[in-house]
């Protein structure tokens, strides 16, 4: 953490999914009732904390063999799934701390609450995590997750996706989200994903195939840009990256 | 000059966050060598000893037990992100009884700029299933009323009798209880930061 980098800018709710979205059931007794209270940022949440790359072990990003015994790797469709952390101005953030966890290649969470009776994989534990390097980037091995059925409704089933944890270096900036992945037609069908307004913002959240990053006879890619709250002095200082 | 990129859309952390963010207190043990922010105190750290706890509440007056707090906070002279200090805690809700409990310091009272201090507070951020986007909230300490009438956070908070949600309840011996309440008349206040 490095003092106060200035304020950040407002975030825009219309690409952010309202409270209450009653089609996704959880939310109606969850969701606070009253508006939030705007509050100009303080050093409160301008700072926030950092993690060094020496928090990382050497299979931290290989969820393919980070659970695995030794010598094993976990079954299902091997992935990589890549990308870059900018912010609102462009720039590609160094150094931020990226978690990530999913289900298996047969959609079953390795956890107590779990209720899909898909068989756990005992080489899979279903968590990575990554820094990003000097432009923002990260690169992650994992298999690529199914869908499960959840309990919203009669039939309700999640598309595959895998859940980001995202710091930056303000507590303002912190954002979970989930990934998905191009082409999934339970995308479309799903109350969590439309809880989002914006059309763009969706489409935002769903990974393209990326061949050129894939690894030939061996994994596939997918990438997943994020982008995390800008800072209003910086915007006005700096020039977005590449430009 | 472009306009600045949007930032990306929030989804929920659902039930299974434990996974990511604490595998080893969700029993998938030897990935990580410890959860991150499971302790924020030790032994050198300067300043007041305190514990918090609380739970979170829903709109039928249920504990949650599936969620996860973080907590940011300055050291006992109002710095945040001073050495030795994280400053950064995450805890769950216990799968039982919904309560969290975090062992840390009194936070000293943080400066803006010359003339305006903050009140000493806690700021935090819940996630959990059916909660869409991250809630922002601050804990306040009960002692500090003096200065809670000059917080420029507190000052945003309307109708004023809402701040009342914001402040921990103290035992006397340092430890205090913060409830957060996600609907209700109790509701809690949570900030668009």
């Amino acid at each position: 953490m490095t003092g106060s980098p200035g304020p950040l800018l407002p975030r825009d709710w219309t690409r952010q999914p309202p409270a209450l979205t009653p089609d996704y059931r959880s939310t109606r007794l969850r969701a606070p009732q009253h508006a939030r209270i705007t509050l100009p940022s303080t050093p409160s949440e301008e700072s926030g904390p950092v993690f060094g790359h020496d928090l990382l072990g050497p299979l931290d990003s290989d969820l393919t063999r980070n659970f695995a015994a030794a010598g094993q790797r976990a079954v299902g469709p091997q992935i990589i799934v890549h990308g870059q952390l900018r912010d609102q101005n462009g720039r590609g953030l160094p150094g931020a701390l990226i978690e990530v966890w999913q289900a298996n290649a047969g959609g079953r969470y390795r956890h107590r609450a779990e209720g899909y009776l898909a068989p756990l994989d005992p080489n899979f534990g279903g968590c990575g995590r990554v820094i990003t390097d000097a432009h923002g980037r990260y690169r992650l091995r994992t298999v690529q997750p199914a869908p499960y059925p959840w309990p919203n409704d009669e039939n309700a089933w999640r598309p595959a996706h895998i859940h980001f944890s995202v710091f930056g270096t303000s507590f303002a900036q912190r954002l979970i989200t989930q990934m998905y992945f191009e082409g999934d037609p339970l995308i479309q069908r799903c109350p969590i994903v439309a809880a989002i307004p914006d059309p763009t913002a969706i489409a935002g959240l769903i990974a393209p195939l990326d061949m050129e990053a894939s690894l030939p006879g061996d994994a596939l890619a997918y990438r997943f840009d994020i982008v995390l709250r800008g800072r209003r002095a910086s915007y006005f200082e700096n020039r977005p990256e590449g430009m | 000059m472009s306009k600045p990129l949007p930032e990306t859309a929030s989804q929920t952390a659902g039930p299974y966050l434990h996974i990511g963010c604490m595998p080893n207190a969700a029993g998938i043990a030897g990935v990580f060598p410890q959860d991150l922010g499971a302790q924020m105190l030790t032994d050198a750290i300067p300043g007041p000893r305190i514990e918090i706890s609380g739970k979170i509440f829903d709109g039928a007056g249920a504990p949650l037990r599936d969620a996860m707090i973080e907590l940011w906070q300055a050291d006992a002279s109002g710095r945040y992100g001073s050495p030795g200090f994280t400053g950064w805690a995450r805890k769950a809700t216990d799968v039982e009884t919904g309560i969290w409990r975090l062992k840390t310091i009194r936070p000293g009272t943080v400066r803006i700029g010359q003339d305006t201090v903050m009140a000493p507070h806690i700021t935090l951020w819940i996630v959990a299933r059916g909660i869409n986007t991250g809630l922002h909230t601050r804990m306040y300490f009960p002692e500090d009323a003096r200065v809670h009438t000059s917080d420029p956070a507190l000052a945003q908070v309307s109708p004023a009798d809402r701040v009342r949600t914001l402040i921990a309840w103290a035992d006397g011996l340092g430890s205090y209880h913060f409830d957060i309440h996600l609907q209700g008349p109790d509701e809690t206040v949570f900030f668009d930061v």
